[in-house]
């Protein structure tokens, strides 16, 4: 008997198909890198707490958000844009202004000595405030400690802050740390 | 020179394409399991707002998300904003549950790294996301991610 080879299928349009289905599924899906601001609780308060933690006037900084979305900061009411400014002003304190926040020296590693703010920011909300005003005033809050940590390692390491190496982040880091204080949240004024 | 004559006159030899589609379909498969990869299903309403000082998620396996929107079925949910954990509309007092379940689905070392992502939707009211803020407290789940996207500067 001679010997016959099989005779082969046709493939070459599986090709198309699968690309087809390829195609289909890069397009539809989103590996959805998500993104976001991170914040850290404080713990509990303890229950019973006679008295408070003294912290000085000078060394808080109050931003409040009502209900109509409108903001106060600095006792007076204020616009988003110039939020930035203020906080930064607040936390850098570059003259040592009396009415603003004291430092603290620190030794850091790769820093050395440096004076670390001991200013707080106090961001209190009402329960009617929409969750859009808040995320916007976080931003700038958030927007306030980037660039001056940016400046810092500009200043320091000859780079911005996103292309410092890990080490140098961490002295950044304990340099001008988040110190966001979300406050429990208040009824003045609200609905609910 | 007729030897290469020849030759010509049989015509390209064709490329054989056999293993090609073995190399998409691997591919489609990996596409495939990727997108379907703990997708919960969202029963509310959610459009996260923008911002623009955001940071990338890391180790996405070790977040758990807390969803806060409108319900999409308000017949059976009411059209009030509810938080939605794992695959259902929830109460602010099962958040305790959630989170236990959730590190005990964690290996001892990755506890601490635990975070919790809300996503809220920019017309929620702050008082239900201050509500999950102080249960969270409460269960000692003190990191924090609020999901927004990315808008241009």
């Amino acid at each position: 008997m001679a010997k016959r080879s099989t005779p082969g299928l046709n493939t070459s349009s599986m090709a198309d198909i699968s690309f087809l289905l390829l195609t289909f599924f890069l397009m539809t899906s989103s590996i959805n890198t998500d993104l976001g601001i991170s914040r850290r609780l404080p713990p509990p308060p303890p229950e019973k707490q006679e008295d408070k933690p003294e912290i000085h006037q000078r060394n808080i900084f109050v931003v409040k958000i009502n209900s109509h979305d409108a903001l106060l900061f600095d006792g007076q009411i204020g616009e988003l844009r110039d939020l930035k400014e203020r906080a930064k002003e607040f936390l850098g304190n570059p003259r040592n202004l009396s009415n603003l926040p004291e430092k603290m020296a620190v030794d850091i590693p790769l820093l050395g000595s440096y004076d670390v703010s001991k200013g707080v920011i106090s961001l209190q909300n009402d329960r009617g405030t929409s969750y859009e005003m808040y995320i916007q005033v976080q931003n700038e809050l958030t927007a306030a400690v980037n660039e001056m940590r940016d400046e810092l390692s500009r200043i320091k390491f000859g780079k911005s802050y996103a292309d410092a190496s890990k080490e140098q982040r961490e002295a950044i880091e304990k340099a001008i740390p988040v110190s966001i204080s979300e406050a429990e949240p208040t009824k003045i004024g609200g609905n609910k | 020179m007729a030897r290469f004559k020849k030759k010509n006159d049989k015509g390209t030899p064709g490329l054989n394409m056999g293993s090609m589609s073995d190399i998409i379909f691997m591919l489609l498969f990996f596409f495939m399991v990727i997108t379907t990869m703990r997708e919960s299903s969202l029963v509310v309403k959610i459009t996260v707002p923008q911002a623009t000082e955001v940071q990338k998620l890391e180790k996405k396996s070790l977040v758990s998300y807390i969803n806060v929107g409108v319900p999409l079925e308000p017949q059976k949910y009411g059209s009030e904003p509810r938080i939605q954990l794992n695959d259902e509309i929830a109460e602010v007092s099962d958040i305790g549950t959630f989170w236990e379940s959730e590190k005990s689905r964690h290996d001892e070392a990755d506890r601490p790294f635990l975070s919790i992502a809300i996503k809220a939707d920019k017309d929620v009211r702050m008082g239900t996301i201050s509500d999950i803020k102080q249960e969270m407290r409460k269960n000692g789940a003190f990191k924090l991610i609020y999901t927004t996207s990315r808008r241009a500067k």
